[in-house]
C-alpha cells in the first residue's frame, strides 16, 4: 500500500513538475523571453553572434537537418579524438591510457547518440579530462540535439510556417533548460552528499586487513545531474547509481528517478501549448502515462513476487532482492528500471541482468517500442509522433477520410517516412542481435547460457538501437565485434529516425491546415489515446514477440515450472 | 442508396442485386485469378508478391527435399497447398470485382451501334441524306434520328422533338423527351428514338463517345492506384518488411538456441504475421467502389475522384431542382398601381411565349388559362433568353417595344430606377414575396415598370432530414441560387442548408469555391450548363449531369447518367465507404497477428522448452495442426471478407468519432477474437478429419 503511495506521490510530481517546465519548453521553442533570459540573455546573444545568426533566423527543413547531422558528426569527431589521445592529454591524475579505436569510436557514437551505452567502466578507463570535456560536453549536446528535433517537428505542425533554426535551438535548449536545471539538480545532489571536486582519489584501509583502497572521485554531481536530465545514463563509476557516491540517500534517489521523466514528460504539454491546443499534448502524455504505468506495474509485481526456484529451498518466500541494493527497496529499483527503460535513460540503481525474467522483459519492452514512453528528452516526443502518423492514418481510414493531424493532411509521403522510421528499431534491434549471436565472434561475450544469454544479446542491441544505455550485465560488450556493431546500431538508432522525422516536419512545414469539422475524427479523446497505445503495443512490440519467446518468456516458463 | 446502408440497386441493373456475383463471372474470375499468378501482375501488390515469393521458395526447397529422397510428409504438401490458395484467393477477389466491371462494360458494348447513320446533305431540309456507318461521322454534321434508329454518336438536337429510350446508359426504361433547345438538347450515342425525330448535330467522334469512355473506365482499364491507396500499400509493404525481419531474425534466434526452424515453417509463420487479408482484398475494394458508383447511374472518370468525394467538407447544391421541385410555377400576379392585372398578364405571357424554362411555361399556361389572355406571335420579333450573366430575359416585339422580365436588381439597374414612389412600391411587392419563400419576377415593359410575377417554390419533403445527416458528417452544405438574398434565406431556413449563395452568377460560384478551397475546405458542385463548367472544373469534386451540355461533362470528374443532383450527397458516402472498408480491413488484418503469434510461437518451440506449452492457449498441442490451422484460416478468412470488400462496409451517418469508436470495435475487437475462435474450430476439423495424421 505505502508502494502505491509512493508511486503516486513519484507520479504526481513527475505530472506536477512536468506542467509549468512544458510552458517554459513552449517560452524556449517559441523564441520568446523566459524567465532564464536576464541571466543568459547576454550568452545568448553572444553565442548566437558566434554561430552567426539571430534568434528569429529561419531554415529550410533540408539545412535544419544538415545543419544537425554537420554539428553532431564534429562533435562525435572530437569526442573520438580527445578518447585516442587520453593518454598524452593533461588532467589525468591516474595516468590512464588512450583508449582502442573500436571503443574509443563505440564511446564517442554513445554519447553523441544520446546512448550512454558504456562497455568499460567509468572511473577506471576515462580520465576526468575525458569525462567533463568529453563526456559531460556531449551529455548536454546530444540532448540538445533531441530536443531541437522536437522542437521543429512541433514547430512544422504549429503552422506557424518556419521550423526554426538549428543552431538557435541548440543554443536555447542548452542555455535556458538543461544547464539552468541541471545546475539545481547538481546542487540539490552535493546537499545529499554526492562529491563534486577535482578527482584526487582517496585512499582508504579496509577494516579486515588493512588492505589499501582507491576510490577515486572528481566532478561526479555535475555529471550525475545531466545524465539524469538530459536521458544520457552514463555515470561516473561504473556502478552508475547505484554507487553511494553517485546515489546516496532515499531522497537523492528520489530526486534523481524524477530527473529521468522530468523533461521527457514535458514535450507534449510543450507541444499542446505551441499547437494551440492543449488537448492534444494532453493526450499524448496520457498515451505516454498508460505504457509507462502499465510497465511499471508488471514489473513491480514481477520482482515482487518469490522466486519459485528460491522459495522451494525452504527460505521464507521474498521478494528477488538480486542485484539490488539494499540501500534501496524492490520499489525503488522497479521504479528506477521502468522509468530508466521508458525514457531512454539508460542509468541504473540495480543490476537488471538479475531481475525476474518478467521484469527484464518489460525493460526489454519499453525499449523495444522505440523509446516512446516519455522517451529520450526531445526523441521521445518525435518517435511517439511516428507511432501518431500511423494511428492517425488508420483511424483516418476509419471514419471515411483521408486522414489528417492537427489539420494536415497525412498522405504517403507521410506514410513512408514514418515506416521507414518505425523500420529503425526492429532492423536495429533484430538484425544486430542475430548477427551477434550466429557469429561466433559475437557469442563468445555471452556468459549464460540458453535464454538468459540470449535475452542479455538481445538486451544489449535493444538498448543500443534505442538509445537507452544500460545494460544487461553477464555479458562482455568490450570486444571488436560488439563494439564496432553496438556503434552502428546506435548510429541506425538514433539518425534512422531523426533524418525520417525532420524529412516528415519539413513536408508537413509546407501544408495547408484544413479546418476542424465534425467529419474530422478528433485526436485528443480517450479513444485516439486507447488507439494510440494499442498500435505502439501491436506495431512496435508484437514484432519483438517471437524473439522474446525465446528469451525472457522461455525463461520464465521454466523457471516456473522448473520443478516438472 | 438511404443513408443507412447499401446503396440501393437502383433499377434492376444487369445483375441479380441479391448475389454479388453469378456462376458464369465466377468461373471467370477463376480463370482471370489463375492469369494474375503472372509474377509482373504479382508484383503490383507488394504484400501478395512477399507471399508468393516466400511460398514458391518453400515449395522448391521441400520438392528438393523429396527428390533427394525424403518423405513427402502430406501436412507439409497441405501447408504448401494453403499458401498457394492465399494468393489465389487474393487474386480471385480482385478478378470478382473486376468481372462484375467488365459483365457491364459488355453489355454497353453491345450497344454501340454499327447501324448506318442517316447523314443529312443539307441541315435544312430533312429529306435528303445519304447512309454513313457512324465511324465515318465527324463532328459538326448533322443526322436525322427517326422513331427506331439508334443515335450514332453523342449529340445535340437543333431540331425536333422526340422521345428517347436511354436504358441502354442509364438502366431507366422510361423513354425521356429530347428537344431542341434548353437543358435536354444533349443526346448520347447508343441511345434509340422510339418517337417523332430529331435532328442531331454530332459532338464527338466515334470511338471517343461517352459511351466509350465509360467502358473504358467500368472495365478498370483505366484504373490507377489512388492516393489513400497508394499510402496504404506502402503501410502494409512496411509491415511484411518488419515480419520478414522478425522472422529470419528468429531463425538465427533458435539456431543460437539450439534448434532449428524448418524453412517451411517459417514461411508459414511469415505468411499468416503480413497482412495479407487486406492486402489480398485492397485492389477489389478499389474497384467495387468504381462499380457501386455505377450501380447508382455515376460514372466515375477516375478512382482519385471518387476518393476524394469521401473527403468533401462543402456541397454546393443548386436550388431549383436539388432542394425545391425544379418547377417553379407562377402563383400570382402583382400589378403595380395604375397598371391593370390584364396588361401585366398580357406582357408576362408575350416575354414567356417562346420561354423553354418551365417557369416559363407555366407563366403562359396561366396567362391563357386563368387570365384568358390571347397571344398573336406574329407580334413578337425576337426573343431574349435568359443568360446567367443579365439576369433577365423577355421579347422585342414588332412595333418595337421590349418587354423584360428578371431579378429585381437586374431590372433596376437597367432601367437605372434608383428612388421615388414606384421604386418604393415594387421594393415592397417584392420584398413581401422573397419573405414568404417566392422567387419575384419584376416586368418591365418599355423600361417602365408594370408589376411582379410571384414564382413559387416547394421545397422536397426529406430534403431537410438529409442536410442534418449531413452536418453530423461534417458536410456544410450551401445552397447556390439566382434568387435574391431574402428568396434564399426564407428558403435556406426552411430546408436546413448551412448557408446560401444568393444571386449567383458563374464568377460567384468560381469565387465563393476558390475561397472556401483557400480556406482548406474540399467543395463539391454539380452543374449541367455550359456556364458551370469552370466552377465544376475548380470544384475538388464536380458532378455533372448527362443531360448537361458537353463543356459541363468535359470540366466535370463524375457524371450523373440519371441528372439527380441529389445524388452528389451519395457520391459522397460511396467515396467514405471506400476509405473505411480499407481502414476497417486494415484493423482487422493487425489485429488477426495476436491470435496467430499464440497459434505458431509457442508450438514452434515446445520441442525446445516444453514449458512454453503454458502459452499455448487454444490448446493446439502440436506444431504441424497448429501451422495448418493458421495458415487455412489465413486463406479462408480472405475469402470470407469478399462480399464485405465488394459491398462495403455499411455506413452510418454520425459524427467521426462515433464512427470510430464503433469500426474499431467492430473490426479490432473482432480481429482479435475471431481468429483464436476460427484457428481452435478448423484445428479440431482437420484433426476429426485426420488430416494431419496419427501423432501430428
Amino acid at each position: 500500500m505505502s508502494d502505491l503511495l509512493h508511486l503516486s506521490i513519484y507520479f504526481g510530481v513527475v505530472l506536477g513538475l512536468s506542467l509549468p517546465l512544458g510552458r517554459h519548453l513552449a517560452q524556449v521553442y517559441g523564441n520568446r523571453p523566459t524567465i532564464m533570459t536576464p541571466l543568459v540573455g547576454g550568452l545568448e546573444r553572444l553565442m548566437l553572434h558566434l554561430g552567426g545568426c539571430k534568434v528569429d533566423d529561419q531554415q529550410k527543413p533540408l539545412a535544419y537537418l544538415v545543419t544537425l547531422l554537420m554539428f553532431n558528426a564534429l562533435g562525435a569527431v572530437f569526442l573520438y579524438g580527445l578518447l585516442l589521445l587520453q593518454g598524452i592529454l593533461p588532467w589525468n591524475p591516474a595516468h590512464l591510457p588512450g583508449l582502442r579505436p573500436d571503443l574509443a569510436f563505440n564511446v564517442a557514437v554513445s554519447f553523441v547518440t544520446n546512448t550512454n551505452w558504456q562497455s568499460y567502466g567509468g572511473e577506471a578507463t576515462l580520465s576526468p579530462l575525458s569525462q567533463s570535456l568529453g563526456l559531460v560536453t556531449q551529455n548536454f549536446l546530444s540532448a540538445a540535439t533531441g530536443m531541437a528535433v522536437a522542437a521543429a517537428l512541433i514547430r512544422s505542425l504549429a503552422g506557424h510556417g518556419s521550423m526554426g533554426h538549428c543552431h538557435v535551438d541548440l543554443i536555447r535548449s542548452v542555455l535556458h533548460v538543461l544547464l539552468p536545471i541541471a545546475l539545481l539538480g547538481s546542487l540539490l545532489l552535493v546537499s545529499q552528499g554526492v562529491p563534486q571536486n577535482w578527482g584526487i582519489p582517496v585512499t582508504a584501509h579496509t577494516l579486515e586487513n588493512q588492505a589499501p583502497i582507491t576510490i577515486p572521485q572528481g566532478p561526479v554531481a555535475s555529471q550525475i545531474s545531466i545524465k539524469q536530465l538530459g536521458t544520457n545514463g552514463g555515470g561516473y563509476f561504473n556502478a552508475n547509481s547505484a554507487h553511494p557516491y553517485e546515489n546516496p540517500t532515499p531522497l537523492s534517489n528520489l530526486l534523481e528517478s524524477l530527473f529521468i521523466l522530468l523533461i521527457p514528460a514535458a514535450f507534449p504539454w510543450a507541444f499542446g501549448r505551441m499547437v494551440g491546443d492543449f488537448r492534444q499534448g494532453r493526450a499524448v502524455f496520457m498515451a505516454m502515462t498508460i505504457l509507462f504505468l502499465g510497465g511499471a506495474a508488471v514489473l513491480y509485481w514481477a520482482e515482487q513476487s518469490p522466486n519459485p526456484m528460491v522459495t522451494d529451498l525452504a527460505i521464507a518466500p521474498m521478494a528477488n532482492m538480486e542485484g539490488k541494493e539494499v540501500r534501496f527497496s524492490v520499489r525503488d529499483a522497479a521504479l528506477w528500471a521502468a522509468a530508466t527503460t521508458a525514457a531512454s535513460n539508460g542509468s541504473v540503481n540495480s543490476m537488471h541482468d538479475s531481475f525476474t525474467p518478467l521484469g527484464g522483459m518489460v525493460a526489454m519492452v519499453n525499449m523495444m517500442v522505440g523509446e516512446v514512453i516519455f522517451g529520450g528528452v526531445g526523441a521521445g516526443f518525435y518517435t511517439m509522433f511516428v507511432f501518431v502518423i500511423l494511428t492517425v492514418f488508420i483511424a483516418g481510414l476509419m471514419v471515411g477520410r483521408t486522414p489528417e493531424y492537427l489539420g494536415k493532411k497525412i498522405e504517403s509521403r507521410e506514410i513512408k517516412l514514418a515506416m521507414l522510421a518505425e523500420l529503425t528499431i526492429p532492423v536495429g534491434t533484430l538484425l544486430f542481435a542475430a548477427l551477434a549471436v550466429v557469429l561466433p565472434a559475437g557469442r563468445h561475450s555471452v556468459l549464460n547460457a540458453d535464454p538468459h544469454g540470449l535475452s542479455e544479446i538481445l538486451y544489449a542491441y535493444t538498448s543500443a538501437t534505442a538509445n537507452n544505455g544500460s545494460a544487461f550485465a553477464g555479458f562482455n560488450a568490450n570486444t571488436v565485434f560488439h563494439n564496432t556493431c553496438l556503434g552502428f546500431a546506435m548510429l541506425i538508432g538514433r539518425y534512422g529516425l531523426i533524418v525520417p522525422v525532420l524529412l516528415l516536419a519539413g513536408g508537413l512545414l509546407d501544408k495547408k491546415r484544413l479546418p476542424v469539422t465534425s467529419g474530422t475524427f478528433p485526436t485528443h479523446g480517450p479513444i485516439f489515446v486507447m488507439l494510440l497505445v494499442c498500435v505502439v503495443l501491436i506495431v512496435g512490440g508484437l514484432t519483438f514477440f517471437p524473439a522474446l519467446a525465446l528469451g525472457p518468456i522461455a525463461e520464465h516458463f521454466l523457471m516456473v515450472g522448473h520443478g516438472n | 442508396m438511404n443513408m443507412n446502408g447499401q446503396p440501393e440497386r437502383h433499377r434492376g441493373h444487369h445483375h441479380d442485386p441479391a448475389s454479388l456475383f453469378t456462376r458464369t463471372m465466377l468461373l471467370q474470375a477463376v480463370r482471370q485469378a489463375l492469369l494474375k499468378f503472372h509474377p509482373v501482375k504479382l508484383a503490383k501488390n507488394p504484400v501478395m508478391f512477399l507471399v508468393a515469393v516466400s511460398t514458391l521458395y518453400a515449395t522448391i526447397l521441400h520438392g528438393v527435399h523429396v527428390a533427394q529422397g525424403a518423405d513427402w510428409q502430406p501436412v507439409i504438401m497441405q501447408i504448401l497447398l494453403w499458401l498457394w490458395a492465399t494468393v489465389f484467393f487474393a487474386n480471385l477477389a480482385e478478378a470478382l470485382a473486376e468481372g462484375r466491371g467488365k459483365a457491364r462494360a459488355d453489355s454497353l458494348r453491345q450497344t454501340r451501334s454499327a447501324q448506318k447513320a442517316k447523314r443529312l446533305d443539307d441541315p435544312q431540309e430533312n429529306t435528303a441524306y445519304s447512309m454513313v456507318p457512324p465511324t465515318e461521322l465527324d463532328v459538326g454534321d448533322v443526322v436525322l434520328v427517326e422513331a427506331g434508329d439508334i443515335i450514332p454518336v453523342d449529340g445535340e438536337v437543333i431540331e425536333g422533338i422526340a422521345s428517347v429510350n436511354e436504358s441502354a446508359i442509364t438502366g431507366e426504361s422510361a423513354p425521356v423527351i429530347r428537344e431542341s433547345g434548353g437543358d435536354r438538347s444533349a443526346v448520347t450515342g447508343g441511345t434509340t428514338v422510339i418517337s417523332d425525330w430529331i435532328k442531331v448535330r454530332i459532338t464527338a467522334k466515334h470511338g471517343e463517345t461517352f459511351l466509350d469512355r465509360m467502358i473504358r473506365m467500368v472495365e478498370g482499364a483505366a484504373r490507377q492506384k489512388t492516393p489513400n491507396e497508394i499510402a496504404l500499400d506502402i503501410l502494409l509493404a512496411g509491415l511484411s518488411l518488419i515480419f520478414l525481419v522478425a522472422v529470419v531474425t528468429l531463425a538465427c534466434f533458435a539456431i543460437y538456441s539450439g534448434t532449428t526452424v524448418p524453412n517451411i515453417y517459417l514461411v508459414a509463420l511469415l505468411v499468416t504475421l503480413v497482412p495479407t487479408t487486406i492486402g489480398g482484398l485492397l485492389s477489389a475494394i478499389g474497384i467495387a467502389g468504381m462499380d457501386r458508383l455505377i450501380h447508382i447511374n455515376i460514372v466515375a472518370k477516375s478512382g482519385r475522384a471518387v476518393e476524394a468525394s469521401g473527403d468533401i467538407d462543402t456541397i454546393l447544391l443548386d436550388k431549383t431542382g436539388t432542394i425545391t421541385y425544379g418547377n417553379r410555377m407562377m402563383e400570382s400576379l402583382h400589378p403595380l398601381r395604375g397598371v391593370s392585372q390584364d396588361q401585366l398578364a398580357e406582357a408576362i405571357t408575350l416575354a414567356s411565349w417562346q420561354d423553354e424554362t418551365p417557369e416559363g411555361k407555366s407563366i403562359v399556361q396561366m396567362g391563357i388559362g386563368h387570365f384568358g389572355v390571347t397571344v398573336e406571335p406574329e407580334r413578337i420579333a425576337c426573343f431574349i433568353p435568359f443568360s446567367a450573366q443579365k439576369r433577365m430575359s423577355g421579347v422585342d416585339l414588332t412595333d418595337g417595344t421590349e418587354i423584360r422580365k428578371g431579378a429585381r436588381d437586374s431590372i433596376l439597374k437597367m432601367i437605372e430606377l434608383k428612388d421615388g414612389p414606384v421604386y418604393d412600391e415594387l421594393n415592397q411587392i417584392v420584398d413581401g414575396i422573397a419573405r414568404a419563400g417566392g422567387t419575384p419576377l419584376v416586368v418591365v415593359a418599355e423600361r417602365r415598370p408594370l408589376g411582379v410575377v410571384y414564382l413559387k417554390d416547394t421545397i422536397k419533403p426529406g430534403i431537410r432530414k438529409r442536410f442534418a445527416q449531413l452536418r453530423q458528417m461534417g458536410i456544410r452544405t450551401i445552397m447556390i441560387t439566382g434568387d435574391n438574398a431574402l428568396t434564399a434565406a426564407t428558403i435556406a431556413a426552411e430546408a436546413g442548408v448551412d448557408d446560401f449563395l444568393a444571386e449567383a452568377t458563374p464568377e460567384r460560384k468560381l469565387d465563393f469555391i476558390r475561397k472556401a478551397q483557400a480556406q482548406g475546405s474540399l467543395v463539391a458542385m454539380c452543374g449541367d450548363g455550359s456556364n458551370d463548367a469552370p466552377a465544376l472544373a475548380q470544384a475538388d469534386v464536380g458532378v455533372a449531369m448527362n443531360d448537361g451540355t458537353q463543356p459541363a461533362k468535359e470540366a466535370a470528374n463524375l457524371v450523373d447518367l440519371d441528372s439527380d443532383p441529389t445524388k452528389l450527397i451519395e457520391v459522397v458516402l460511396v467515396g467514405k465507404q471506400l476509405l473505411i472498408t480499407r481502414g476497417a480491413l486494415t484493423t482487422f488484418s493487425i489485429a488477426n497477428d495476436v491470435a496467430k503469434y499464440f497459434a505458431i510461437i509457442p508450438t514452434l518451440f515446445m520441442g525446445l522448452y516444453p514449458q512454453l506449452k503454458a502459452m499455448d492457449i487454444m490448446r493446439l498441442g502440436d506444431l504441424k495442426s497448429a501451422v495448418l490451422a493458421a495458415v487455412i484460416f489465413n486463406a479462408l478468412i480472405i475469402v470470407a471478407l469478399i462480399p464485405l470488400a465488394l459491398r462495403g462496409v455499411s455506413l452510418h451517418s454520425s459524427s467521426a468519432s462515433a464512427l470510430l469508436r464503433r469500426h474499431l470495435l467492430l473490426f479490432g475487437g473482432l480481429g482479435l477474437l475471431i481468429p483464436f475462435a476460427g484457428i481452435k474450430i478448423i484445428e479440431i476439423t482437420i484433426k476429426a478429419l485426420g488430416l494431419v495424421g496419427a501423432g501430428g
